[in-house]
């Protein structure tokens, strides 16, 4: 493990994550081994056996239980993280939703990995779909340098008075979590003072009694629901606005959406996480070739930035939506998200790739740009898959 | 200890739990929660897990409760305790809070606590947190429309062991969940009964006392599930005492003790008797699911006094040391 210190480092993103948690100081993680969550969590208890930061670990005795406690800590008013991955965020779910309904601005690492069976540890975005409509706000992050800048973002998300609302910032299972890359670390200090006090208007454990978790009948529920989807589609410009101060302080901007090369692109591929870098590297490839394609990768996925993309696919043509989780008997998250609040005029196709870390290569995006010169196939495309299984039909 | 009329005053300076919420007439629970909060000297937050209590008490936008309050699910009580006696401490740490003793109390029903909530409060004990976990034990799922739990008793009909031509009430005995909960080696656990509301204060008081876990497993009567009359309650809790069904007693750092010996102990049928959840009984072929129960009864009775015995000199050593 790399040594806490100022400027580049070598880290892999399970480690950077575990150094914005030192650096942001909660008062409370309560958390549960699973792969490939367990670099953060090692890293972490490491800071505090080593007395580098004094936040209380709780090691509980299952992510239901890591939830439980932190929708405790953070309503009895701590500021609370707390990690996991596939099994473990799936078995965390009821409780997110929970979080979400009672506005406990948790923040979660997720080292994302395929839900069983079979069972795989490797990565693929399933176990965040299962948490796509929990009310929580949910980023990816490309890399381990984005992993770290988006873990020192996510609290003023989090806590922000318009939106207090778990906030889950997924990395991709071992391309991510595990991978050593240079990573620019702020200062302990600079993050303290970008992250600020923890606040919220109820604390448990404040002046005024409070009771939280109440009964709802229906002439109360619905009510109470739709402050809370409007507290997550507030988070869209509360993101907007962290990246930006983030932006101006530490000269990383990471916003909603990364749009790369999409000045003239006529043919685009959207996608989530750490495949951006391979598609990035094919994308120079093939613009060197004359050939006018670009990407987006999302970072923001809930709420879902439809307008930023728009505005990112411009006058392309072909669009080729690829997915690392599959929605059975439907079309796959993203794909269907960017269907349903897209009016521009492309076309756009879609493509799942990558399950349970299946390899995603160079010529694997170079086939999609390719595939999009040609007339649409229709359904779904598997990438990368074996044999005859590649043409999988909707 | 607090004299009734002390706990009576404390309730009017300071209301914890107040009336106008809608818990059956006869219930238990209320008792038990104005019992352990009025006895409680210093700030409280309560945890409650999903059930009878907090359905009837925080009926959105109303509530009934005095004291700072969370309710997170049903399964995750003891969890959801661990992370504000967590918070609190890392608050005092940090200077945050001013390190005033702060009770972390859990309420949770049977169903929340022997059956789906048994793993959450495992782990909270085993970690050793200082909260008071409350089982308000009905012997069953009364929230939901009386199904059995692992609290309820052998031969108890509900709507999940109802009896017919062929099922006989619960065909399985009910868990013996103190003596579980005894097995994490925390510092004080204990019975208790309605009945009894000065014993309960006193454990109430020895169980926030302590640096560590307590747990207190109450007796609560309900007249929808046992099909007993409202106004039965409190005799009903008492029976209970007496016939040795629900014995008083609390374990020290592992040690026994029976906080109460019936004098005069009552035929365990009186008690039966009045609930409709063991009418069947009264049929011919009951009579060897009765002895099955009275025999239940009896050897945890016997192994409860032997416990005591064991455990005389310690306390009496204890006890000798703080005169």
């Amino acid at each position: 493990m790399a040594k806490t210190m100022l400027g580049v480092e070598v880290l892999t993103g399970g480690e950077a994550t575990a150094h914005a948690m030192r650096q942001i100081r909660p008062d409370v993680v309560p958390v549960y081994p699973i792969t490939p969550q367990t670099p953060i969590i090692q890293t972490f208890s490491r800071f505090v056996a080593d007395g580098k930061v004094d936040t209380v670990l709780l090691q509980v005795e299952s992510e239901h239980s890591a939830m439980s406690a932190a929708v405790g800590a953070a309503l009895a008013g701590g500021r609370t993280m707390t990690a996991t991955a596939s099994q473990g965020l799936a078995l965390m779910v009821e409780i997110i939703y929970i979080a979400a309904g009672l506005r406990a601005p948790i923040v979660m690492a997720v080292g994302n990995r395929a839900l069983s069976a079979p069972i795989n540890i490797h990565g693929d975005h399933s176990d965040g779909m299962l948490a796509r409509d929990s009310g929580a706000v949910q980023i990816f992050a490309e890399n381990a340098q984005e992993a770290y800048d988006l873990m020192v973002m996510a609290p003023r998300v989090a806590e922000h008075p318009a939106v207090l609302l778990p906030v889950l910032v997924g990395q991709d299972g071992f391309s991510v979590t595990h991978s050593a890359e240079n990573v620019a670390l702020l200062r302990d200090e600079e993050v303290q003072d970008f992250v600020g006090p923890y606040e919220i208007p109820y604390p448990l454990l404040g002046e005024r009694p409070s009771s939280q978790g109440l009964f709802a009948m229906p002439d109360a529920y619905y009510e109470i629901k739709v402050r809370q989807v409007q507290a997550l589609e507030a988070a869209e410009q509360v993101f907007a606005d962290v990246a930006r101060a983030y932006a101006l302080r530490f000269g990383r901007h990471l916003g909603a959406i990364d749009a790369y090369r999409m000045e003239d692109a006529e043919r685009a591929i959207v996608l989530i996480g750490s495949t951006a870098g391979t598609a990035k590297d094919v994308v120079d490839e093939l613009r060197e070739r004359g050939e006018k394609v670009g990407l987006v990768v999302l970072r923001l996925f809930r709420p879902f930035p439809h307008k930023a993309l728009a505005d990112a696919l411009g006058g392309v043509q072909r669009v080729a939506v690829l997915d690392r989780a599959a929605a059975p008997g439907s079309f796959p998250p993203l794909f269907a998200d960017i269907r349903a609040g897209y009016s521009g005029s492309a076309e756009l196709r879609s493509y799942v790739y990558g399950l349970g870390g299946r390899d995603t290569a160079p010529q694997d995006i170079e086939k999609v740009f390719a595939e999009l010169q040609r007339p649409a196939h229709g359904g779904i495309r598997y990438l990368g898959l074996t044999g005859e299984d590649q043409h999988g039909e909707s | 200890m607090a004299s009734l009329k002390e706990l009576a005053l404390r309730e009017e300076e300071r209301p914890r739990f107040t009336g106008g919420h809608s818990l059956c007439a006869g219930c238990g629970i209320p008792t038990i929660v104005r019992t352990v909060l009025d006895s409680i000297p210093g700030p409280v937050v309560a945890v409650n897990a999903t059930g009878c209590l907090e359905v009837a008490t925080t009926r959105f936008p109303f509530t009934a409760w005095g004291v700072p309050w969370l309710h997170v699910a049903f399964e995750n009580a003891a969890a959801v305790a661990s992370g504000v006696e967590a918070a609190y401490r890392s608050m005092v740490h940090r200077g945050k809070l001013s390190g005033e003793r702060v009770t972390i109390v859990v309420f949770a029903g049977d169903g929340g606590t022997y059956d789906i909530g048994l793993q959450a409060l495992s782990g909270a004990l085993e970690r050793g947190h200082r909260f008071l976990y409350v089982c308000y034990d009905n012997e069953a799922y009364m929230n939901t429309g009386i199904q059995r739990s692992g609290a309820t008793p052998f031969a108890a009909s509900t709507t999940t062991s109802p009896v017919g031509s062929v099922g006989r009430g619960k065909a399985e005995t009910r868990k013996d969940l103190t003596a579980i909960v005894v097995a994490h080696h925390i510092p004080y656990a204990a019975q208790a009964s309605t009945s009894h509301w000065q014993d309960l204060s006193v454990k109430v008081e020895r169980a926030v006392a302590q640096e560590g876990p307590s747990f207190l497993n109450v007796l609560s009567t309900c007249p929808p599930g046992w099909g007993h009359d409202a106004r039965d309650g409190a005799r009903l809790a008492r029976l209970a005492v007496e016939s040795r069904y629900w014995p008083l007693f609390e374990v020290v750092d592992g040690h026994y003790r029976l906080t109460h010996y019936p004098a005069h102990p009552t035929a365990l049928v009186e008690w039966l008797e009045m609930q409709k959840r063991f009418s069947h009984l009264r049929g011919i072929q009951s009579v060897d699911l009765e002895s099955m129960i009275e025999r239940e009864i009896m050897s945890q009775w016997q192994e409860l006094e032997r416990r005591t015995q064991e455990s005389r000199s310690w306390f009496e050593e204890r006890e000798s040391e703080s005169a």
